[in-house]
């Protein structure tokens, strides 16, 4: 480390270069895992809260969807911080828009965490398919 | 080594993703551990494009035949199994030449692993670089698997990689080894700490090897670290990966949290929070 590393990370300005390290890897390998490249993610992003915004009135600058990962298992986590609930009739109209009987709860949990499965698949050659 | 047959053979395949971590270097030096402790071993180098495990063994000028020749009934073997001297429970075995770079197939490494499996304790596969075909070849036949990184972030990426692959395969156990760690810049957190790459890869950690000299001057003689009782850290830590690998419970320890005395641990703390030195 060099004499202005030193006083940066002294001064609490920069990181140990480990840390940022794990923290490049973790956001970096969820992606891996996922098989989800950034612009699909924002796309997904974008229709998440074009359906959420059908029951709920939220706040479209704050509202966040991003993969996370632990323990090899990576999840889609939406954090969609809301306004207000839309007037009932409109509620109902949206529900029966997907086809759901019941219009849902009003106190709609705020965050949704969705498991993704995580593990890369082979093209199913003939060859690799049972190695015993 | 005989024909008669006890348990089923360990088939573990060495594995990394990126080149130049140390899988070699661990496959030599585990072959050689484990032959020590009485296991038949057989070392298969499956990297032929680029093979070297046998200058790291010192068996470069003994190699007549490889497995391709098995395979293809021109010799026997016996013929192709090539005995370490000093160590007669290893025998290497290349799977094939540098010049013949297509004949390899996932059938042919698993008809060579079975034949060698039948007079073996242990059959460790050093893998080629990559996650393409020379991989999925390699990894064919195998039943484990140890993956080896360093605690770089594109090591560890790679290594990402190559277990979710082998997740798909049914691969198990899976085990990690995290080499060439330099304990200083762990302390400092200037390095990804043991925890944050078993954090991140969710592997069991079956051993640590620390950045150490005699490694390099092992491989300049062609004799591992493990031949010759050898007392560095490195070779103990190969030795202490063998006899994990049998089922013995060897303690594992974080060398950059190692404290000793007390003043080693003042000096820790120092280190840890300053980041100095
Ligand atoms: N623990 C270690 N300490 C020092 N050097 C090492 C260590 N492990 C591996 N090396 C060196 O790293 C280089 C790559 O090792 P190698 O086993 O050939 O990697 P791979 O087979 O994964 O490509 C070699 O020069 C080797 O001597
Ligand atoms: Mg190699």
């Amino acid at each position: 480390m060099t004499l202005f590393d030193f006083i940066q990370r002294l001064l609490g300005r920069q990181k140990p270069s480990g840390t940022m390290a794990k923290e490049r890897l973790q956001l970096v390998l969820a992606h891996d895992r996922s098989d989800l490249n950034p612009e699909l993610l924002e796309q997904m992003r974008r229709e998440i809260l074009e359906v959420v915004q059908r029951y709920v009135e939220i706040d479209i600058e704050e509202g966040d969807v991003s993969l996370e990962t632990e323990d090899r298992v990576t999840a889609l986590v939406a954090n969609l911080p809301i306004k207000r609930a839309r007037p009932l009739p409109a509620l109902v109209a949206a529900a029966a828009a997907v086809g759901m009987a019941q219009a849902p709860d009003p106190e709609a949990p705020q965050e949704l965490a969705l498991p993704l499965a995580c593990e890369p698949t082979e093209d199913p050659s003939p060859a690799a398919a049972d190695p015993v | 080594m005989d024909a008669v047959t006890s348990a089923p053979a360990r088939i573990i395949l060495i594995c990394s993703g990126k080149g130049g971590v140390g899988k070699t270097t661990l496959t030599a030096n585990l072959g050689i551990a484990l032959a020590r402790l009485g296991e038949r071993t057989v070392v298969l180098d499956a990297d032929f494009g680029l093979r070297n495990l046998d200058l790291l063994l010192g068996l470069e000028n003994r190699i007549v035949y490889t497995a391709q020749e098995v395979l293809a009934e021109t010799c026997r073997l016996e013929q192709a199994l090539v005995k370490h001297k000093q160590e007669p429970n290893l025998a290497l075995l290349p799977a094939g030449n540098p010049r013949m770079l297509e004949w390899l197939t996932p059938e042919d490494m698993q008809r060579i692993v079975a034949m060698v499996a039948e007079r073996a304790d242990f059959v460790l596969i050093d893998c080629p670089a990559g996650i393409e075909d020379g991989f999925k070849n390699a990894a064919a036949a195998a039943r484990e698997a140890i993956v080896i990184t360093t605690p770089e972030v594109s090591a560890v990426r790679d290594a990402d990689r190559v277990i979710g692959l082998l997740n798909t395969r049914g691969v198990a156990p899976v085990q990690l080894v995290l080499n060439r760690v330099r304990p200083k810049m762990m302390a400092s957190q200037e390095m990804l700490g043991v925890d944050d790459v078993t954090d991140i890869l969710a592997l069991p950690l079956v051993g640590l090897v620390v950045e150490d000299e005699q490694v390099i001057v092992s491989t300049n003689r062609g004799e591992p670290l493990t031949l010759n009782g050898n007392g560095s850290p490195a070779a103990k830590a190969y030795q202490n990966i063998a006899k994990r690998l049998r089922g013995e419970d060897i303690p594992l320890e974080d060398p950059s949290k190692a404290r000793k005395g007390l003043r080693a641990r003042l000096m820790n703390k120092i280190r840890k929070t300053t980041g100095l030195f």
